[in-house]
This record gives C-alpha cells, structure tokens and sequence, in this order.
C-alpha cells in the first residue's frame, strides 16, 4: 500500500471492490464466526453496562454536549490552543493528512528522532501517518496489542476499538512465531506477557510518543485520552516528546463534558463502566519533575472536517466520539468485518465518513451498502442520525434532491447514462417526478422498511 | 494563509449560517446521596470487579497490613514517596517483613532500566477515590511521579475512606479541576488489562498487573 496521495486517486482503488470483498468475507466461516462471537458479546456487555441509567437522557446529553461544542467550535479552537500554549504545549494545525504528516516529521527530524512509538491514534490511520514516517527513515511502532499484531501482519484494523478482532488466538500465536520468535502457544496470558517484553524494550528506546485525543478540554487546556493497556500513558509519558494528533472536531468546552461523553464512550465502546486509565495531560514536564516528556505538542487536523462542517445535516457526522457501537450492532458490519470496507472506518460511522474523505465516486457502493434498519442511529452515544444520513448520500450520489445543491465531492457518479437522459429530458419537459423501485432516489418509499426513523424496538438492539 | 487561519475562516464563515449551541442538562449523572458505607461498598465491588483488590484497615495497622500483602505476593522490594506522610511512615517502620524500600530522587533517564526491570510494587497515595465506577485519583507529582502508578507490575495506592466521592463529577467540583489541572492527572480503575486477543481478557499488558488498594478507616 502507497502513501495516499490526496490529489490522485489509485486506478484501481481498494475501497470501490467492496462487493467482491463483501462476498468473500461471507464465504468465510472464520471470518463470520470471529466477527459475529465477538460482536454479540459486546451487545450484551453495552446493554449491561448501561443498566439503572436513564440511557435516553444521557444520549441526549451526550448530543447536547457535541452540538454544542460543534456550534462554538472555532472559539472553542482557539480557547484551547491559548490555554495549551499558557501550559506549555505547542500546538499546530494542519489543512490534510498530508500537511500533519510533515509537521509530525519536522518535529522529529529537529530533535533527531529516529524511533517512534504510537498509542493508537484512529486520525494517524487516517493520515496514514506510519507509512509516511517509514518513507523519511523514521521507525513508527503500534503499542496497542491489537494495532501491534495487525502492523506485524502488514494489515490495517479491521474494527476502531478492537483492531485484531479478525484474528482467532490460533492465528495471532503463528504470526508472533514467525515473526518475533515467540513459542507457539494457545494461551492468550502468554502471548500477552511476550508482547509486553518486546514492546517494554521499544517504550524505553524511543524518541518520540505519537498519540490521538479523545476529548480536548478548551477550558484547562486537557488532553483527555481513554484505554485499558497502559500503552497510551506509557507512549505519553515515558520518550521524552509527546506528539498528540487529532481532529479539530474532538474540542469540548469542559472537563464536565469530558466526564459525560467518557461515561457514554466506554459503555457503548466495550461495556465497560470505565476504562483503566483516564489519561489528562494538560502539560509538559516542569522543571522540579523527575518523569513525563520535555516536549508536548497537538496536531489539529481538519482534513476535509470543516467542509462537512459547512452543511446544516452532513454536520451531524463530526459529533462522532468512536465508540464503534454503530458497527458492532449493524447487521452488515457484523456479517463482513471491517476489512471489506477498505477505509481506515468501517461500518455505519465508515459509511457517512469516508465519502467526504474520499469523495462519492470512490466509496459508491458504502451509502447502498445498508439495509436502512435503524440500530445504528438508536444505539449511537450522541444520537447521530446515520440512517437520515446514508439517504442523504445515496440523494447525492445520484443527484437526486432538486431542491437541495449536492455538497460531497464526486457527488452524482452514480447515475446511470439512461437516468442522466431521463433526467435532462424530464427537466426540459417538467415532467412530475416519479419513485422507481429499488431506486436511490426514493428510499423507503417501496419495500418493507416503511420509516427510516430508529425503531425504539429495532431488531439489531432489542431494546 | 496559514493553515490556521485557512481552517478558522472556514468554520466561522459558515455557508449554513451560524449554529445555536443547546443547552446541557447534567442532572443525568447526579447519583443519590449514598452514605459512606455505601460509597465504600460499591467502590470495593467496583474495584474488585476489574481485578483490583480492596484491603480496609486502620491508620495504625496499614503498615502491617501492607507487609503482610507485600509478602504474600513476593515483592522484593517497594518504590515509595520520600516526602509523602505515606513514604515518611514506611521509613519510619521498622516491621520486619517490609522489603526494601527505593526511592525515586534522579531524573527517569538516569534510571529507566532499573524502574523497568527491577523494581517489584510501588506505593502512591491518592487524591480520593470514585465510588460510582471504582477509580482512584491520582495527580502525579515531583514527590510521586508519573511512571510510579505505571511501571512496577505491582501497584498498591492508599486511600482515606473519608474522601469518596459519589461521582467524578462530584470530585472535580469538590477539588475545583477547572480552576488549574496538574501536568498529568489520572483515573485508575483496577491493573491495565487488555481483550486485544480474541477477547481474552489479560492483565498487566502494559502496566501493573495487579492493583491493591489499602483503604484506611
């Protein structure tokens, strides 16, 4: 895989064969087995976690909180930086994934580094940030078990929380054999002891820490982040650079949002009550301190964020905070796995992401690629409307809304050459317009599916 | 145009027109006003519920209490604060079946093989605890510094009864959070773990493997 170069797209792109990918993921029995064990336990353990609350009040809390922190964002922008900037964090700012890779560079090269190591970052996969930095010399090491077994296998996650969850224990034991001479071994404590070792090594040789932000607090100036392993205290503590990459939409007024969005992030993400670590950096080493990095800075990335920003419903989709809930209860995501996607997000989030990031031409076959059923907007922390937005998208991909000017890049490329004519003509003659079934232009208007709203009993949530 | 300026133009000259922020009803994650026996009861099943261990005793006893746990687990020696009441305490002791105690005076890059390889626990007070999720909160300092509470694959933390809070919350408005954050602050909630491998659960990935917490009465 090449660098992503923004301006050309490959000919033969990854992200357009994702009906033969799709089919071949359901001829898999290992795959739909991995994918669908794991995916169910994560529906059970959100519903468990989420037990003797009021889960409707929070997720309109937890909405309230990103609309109002997407309304106030440049300010917001700007309170952050100058608070960071009074605590001592240099902060820079990037147009594309490919202006942040050079910063991160430039950071690196001024201070010598040649080893990095990485928390994981789901806007560094985005960047694509670890080839970049092995093109300019410079080693990018994954920290996080599962996005360390996955580079070792040269793959990409197949799953934002659970990178690796299309490997089976049998599997990860061969690829850490082959490739780090660990002894076979069907036990999952082991392996794990093995990776801590080696990775033990990496933390205390490395330059430089690279790690995303789950919520940057504008009121402190806090860099908030959320896991379980340790990797990402380590990667922000232990080398003495910390580089923390995000996109600018991760701003939120104030610890008291953070506290609430991070009370809907790892119900809905894992089922867990909370994570191990709830990770606040606000500053760099000070003078008297004995650990933590001299240096710490945040990268904010728009790359294509502020141009979904501009449009009043396309909005909606940078509310997202990363949970992966929306995949792990879509019935398509669960059946064919995050790799049949081709994109750094897969499933429904992947789905209303990535044609803005790619364009529509590119990713024609994601806003189709759904059977509209509604568990994905129901069981969303902050209530983003994806099933309303996937409409929207098939609308813009074939032009379909007269009323409305289509916004998303490559908007239109699937109109068929007859429904081009057709179109023309019936524009020239004003005719009526007339739903065709099985049509983009006119969802849910045939078939069983009668409402696109969230049923409150959809199927795929039982709730 | 600097990057910058580039982005915050285009957010603030918004084709939509400008956006009404909505208002936050926090109410949602008010708790009931559980009593401190009930803080310190749902602290404990939360801790314990996540592989963390809850040992209450007494401000006379936690000492003893500590060797004891220490000896049982087979640490060899103990990373402990030299200014903190709590390190002060443990130098005091002179119970016998504390191990030696290491302090944490140089620079890490002085010692970073050392703390990584050798040291076997490590003790750190707490700035209070979370009874609704059962996280301790710690606030890095030059006395108790970062890698303390995540280096030794033992982690044992000390924890004052009286200073349970209902929810988080409630600890960032009774400890005033917005008004200044430390370099680093954190919420631990039970030894670092990870599901990466097929959703096995595994503890000590990356950090502690085990966590203690002493909770004195």
């Amino acid at each position: 895989m090449s660098h992503r170069d923004t301006r050309q797209p490959p000919t033969r792109s990854p992200v357009r064969e994702f009906h033969p990918r799709a089919r071949a993921a359901l001829d898999n029995p290992q795959i739909r087995r991995n994918f669908r064990n794991a995916m169910d336990g994560l529906k059970d353990k959100r519903r468990a976690a989420f037990e003797g609350m009021d889960l409707e009040a929070l997720r309109e809390l937890g909405a309230n909180i990103r609309r109002n922190a997407l309304a106030r964002l440049p300010d917001l922008l700007e309170q952050l930086e100058k608070n960071l900037i009074a605590n001592g964090v240099q902060v820079h700012w990037a147009e594309d994934g490919e202006q942040a890779c050079r910063i991160v560079r430039d950071i690196c090269v001024a201070r010598g580094a040649k080893r990095v190591i990485k928390g994981k970052s789901m806007v560094s996969e985005e960047m694509e940030l670890n080839h970049y930095l092995e093109e300019q010399g410079i080693e990018a090491l994954e920290s996080d078990l599962g996005e360390y077994l996955v580079q070792m296998a040269g793959e990409t996650p197949s799953h934002i929380i659970m990178p690796a969850i299309h490997k089976n224990t049998g599997e990860i034991s061969e690829l850490m054999h082959e490739k780090t001479g660990t002894a076979r071994s069907d036990n999952v404590e082991y392996l794990t002891a093995s990776a801590r070792r080696q990775l033990r090594e990496k933390f205390m040789a490395a330059d430089v820490g690279i790690s995303g932000v789950n919520f940057a607090v504008a009121e402190t100036g806090t860099l908030c982040l959320v896991e379980n392993e340790g990797n990402g205290r380590m990667t922000t503590t232990v080398p003495p650079c910390h580089i923390a990459v995000t996109g600018i939409e991760k701003v939120v007024p104030s610890l008291e949002d953070a506290s609430a969005l991070l009370a809907l992030l790892t119900r809905s993400a894992t089922g867990q009550h909370i994570t191990t670590y709830f990770n606040m950096i606000s500053a760099p080493r000070q003078q008297d301190e004995l650990d933590g990095p001299e240096e710490v800075h945040l990268v904010l990335v728009d790359n294509g964020r502020s141009t979904i920003y501009q449009d009043d419903e396309l909005l909606d989709t940078l509310r997202c905070i990363r949970c992966g809930a929306c995949m792990n209860h879509c019935p398509v995501y669960t059946r064919i796995g995050g790799h049949a996607y081709g994109t750094t997000y897969p499933g429904p989030i992947g789905k209303i992401l990535m044609p803005h990031l790619l364009g529509l031409e590119e990713t024609q076959d994601f806003p189709s690629a759904s059977s509209l059923c509604g568990a994905c907007g129901e069981v969303c922390p902050v209530k983003i409307p994806i099933p309303d937005l996937l409409v929207r998208l098939r609308r813009e991909s074939v032009d379909g809304d007269h009323l409305h000017p289509p916004q998303v890049q490559g908007h239109g490329s699937k109109k068929k050459p007859l429904e081009r004519l057709a179109l023309a003509a019936r524009k020239a003659r004003c005719l009526p317009d007339r739903h065709r079934s099985g049509s983009a232009l006119a969802p849910a208007s045939t078939g069983q599916n009668g409402s696109l709203d969230p049923h409150p009993h959809g199927p795929e949530t039982g709730q | 145009m600097s990057a910058r300026e580039a982005i915050l133009k285009r957010l603030r000259q918004r084709t939509g027109g400008e956006l009404t922020a909505p208002e936050r009803d926090y109410s949602v994650l008010e708790r009931p006003d559980w009593s401190r026996e009930e803080k310190l009861d749902r602290f404990q099943q939360a801790m314990e519920s996540v592989h963390g261990e809850v040992h209450q005793t007494t401000e006379s006893q936690w000492v003893m209490r500590l060797a004891e746990v220490l000896y049982a687990k087979g640490a060899r020696n103990l990373l402990a604060s030299r200014l903190h009441p709590i390190g002060q305490a443990l130098r005091q002791s002179d119970h016998p079946a504390l191990p030696p105690l290491l302090d944490y005076s140089q620079p890490i890059t002085a010692w970073q093989p050392e703390l990584f390889n050798d040291v076997d626990a490590a003790i750190t007070s707490t700035r209070g605890a979370i009874a609704e999720t059962g996280s301790l909160i710690l606030w890095p300092s030059t006395d108790e510094p970062r890698l303390m509470s995540l280096v030794p694959p033992l982690q044992v933390a000390v924890l004052y009864a009286n200073e349970l809070y209902t929810t988080f919350q409630e600890a960032m408005r009774a400890q005033n959070w917005s008004a200044g954050m430390p370099g680093n602050a954190l919420l631990i909630s039970g030894p670092s773990k990870t599901a990466d491998i097929e959703q096995t659960l595994a503890y000590g990935v990356h950090g502690p493997r085990e966590l203690v917490v002493l909770v004195i009465e």
